[in-house]
């Protein structure tokens, strides 16, 4: 190659563009996994209690979000909210309240795996020594499955920043939407630019989302 | 709500779920022989290709489809490679598909207690019959709910096929909202069009997973 294509990515602001988008996808899956993965455990503790009706209505939650793809579960939201509810959100945010509640769902299911597996001996000492139904979870059970759990959450982590790069069909400005831009305005002059730039957002996920599946990997040996 | 509109769009939803189903079962099906070779080239611990793999199956987990289907449908024509929306969909399904089903797999051979293999050395089997007796039949049975979740995953994952304009359920139903605004409806039957899809399949993959099962020593 002559004049190699590599070169569009480093030309003028093209490279800042890029990170800039990159940064909005990782803040949507930022904010998406901690404020999904609070509401999931405490989902995931809901659907351990006894009650019937509850855990029906969780796992119908669940189902739900297991069965519709996350693409039209956007389109869902993004269409129906300002139309049947009045609610105008940037598509960012849309995405963000999306993902929100993907994460708790399938996290809810994580959690509740979890906790039941804790050891029934845990809990009947638990008891015997006196403890009530909340510093039951909060001092025995949440404790105990975390180390069971964090495998299962680190790959659902990187599924949800997989799947962030769903934002550009709602038209949010992440990084593959940036790329096409500077595909776009570079086609003269790089008629091989689509190699390069999503080349390089190949690897940038690579790079987001490897220390994941690594991490993954090493909790569930130990 | 119009059950009018509903049902005049009918035609259209169902080419586009044929289309889904047609380029599932294809993709799925490549992605369990890819995987299965992939599982088998780390089983066997093949010196090059066991590495290759490897890396293969890093590459493909770690990125989603969607990149990957830009770059084999835009990317790939840079450097003189130009195929058809349809040919990339299922090569990208079969890329990523591939190293899921192998992870499944390489889950069950893994499963297989150490006794079992043993055994069947202690009472004289060949390699190539303690494969074909003992590591398969039940390395196979284990992997089958791993497999199953997988199969759902990339039927699901078909709806980015929209990005490459390959017209299947989810394309159909956005082309429709864009040509006639009847959002709601065009919606509801995406929705349900999937849950056909997925529903049945779900419930038949866990009487499957049941069915068989191998009894494990002791059950």
């Amino acid at each position: 190659m002559a004049h190699s294509g590599i070169n569009l990515i480093f030309e003028g602001q093209n490279l800042p563009r890029l990170l800039g988008g990159l940064w909005i996808t990782i803040r949507v899956a930022l904010i998406a996994i901690i404020a999904g993965g609070v509401l999931g455990i405490f989902l995931g503790v809901l659907r351990t209690f006894k009650n019937r009706f509850l855990r029906f209505i969780l796992r119908l939650y669940l189902e739900f979000f297991r069965i519709v793809p996350t693409v039209v579960l956007l389109f869902l939201f993004y269409y129906i909210l300002p139309k049947s509810m009045n609610l105008n959100l940037p598509a960012a945010e849309v995405a963000t309240l999306v993902f929100t509640l993907w994460m708790a769902a399938e996290a809810s299911d994580i959690v509740r795996g979890a906790l039941i597996s804790v050891p029934q001996h845990q809990v009947d000492s638990g008891l015997a020594i006196g403890l009530n139904r909340s510093q039951l979870y909060y001092y025995v059970l949440i404790p105990q499955s975390l180390k069971l759990m964090l495998p299962a959450m680190m790959n659902l982590i990187s599924r949800i920043i997989k799947t962030t790069s769903l934002l550009l069909l709602i038209s949010v400005l992440d990084v593959i939407n940036v790329g096409q831009q500077i595909i776009e305005a570079n086609q003269k002059q790089y008629p091989q630019g689509a190699f390069w730039v999503y080349g390089v957002i190949f690897v940038l996920y690579f790079l987001i989302c490897y220390p994941f599946s690594l991490l993954a990997k090493k909790l569930q040996k130990d | 709500m119009s059950w009018q509109i509903i049902q005049q769009s009918l035609p259209m939803f169902q080419k586009g779920f044929i289309l889904t189903l047609q380029m599932s079962a294809l993709g799925i099906l490549g992605a369990i022989i890819l995987g299965l070779m992939c599982s088998l080239c780390q089983y066997f611990k093949i010196p090059v290709l066991k590495q290759i793999v490897g890396a293969y199956i890093e590459l493909s987990r770690n990125t989603p489809l969607l990149i990957q289907l830009f770059f084999i449908y835009y990317g790939l024509p840079g450097i003189g490679l130009k195929l058809s929306a349809y040919t990339c969909g299922i090569i990208g399904l079969i890329f990523l598909g591939g190293s899921y089903m192998a992870e499944g797999f390489s889950g069950g051979f893994d499963g297989i207690p150490n006794s079992q293999i043993e055994s069947g050395k202690a009472i004289g089997l060949s390699q190539g019959q303690l494969t074909r007796y003992v590591v398969f039949p039940q390395g196979f049975a284990l992997s089958i709910p791993a497999l199953a979740a997988n199969i759902i995953f990339l039927i699901k994952e078909t709806s980015i096929f929209t990005v490459i304009a390959i017209p299947e359920l989810t394309n159909t139903a956005l082309d429709l909202i864009g040509l006639y605004y009847h959002t709601n409806e065009y919606l509801l039957v995406l929705v349900v069009g999937y849950a056909i899809i997925l529903i049945p399949l779900s419930i038949i993959l866990t009487w499957l997973e049941r069915r068989i099962r191998y009894g494990t020593f002791g059950d």
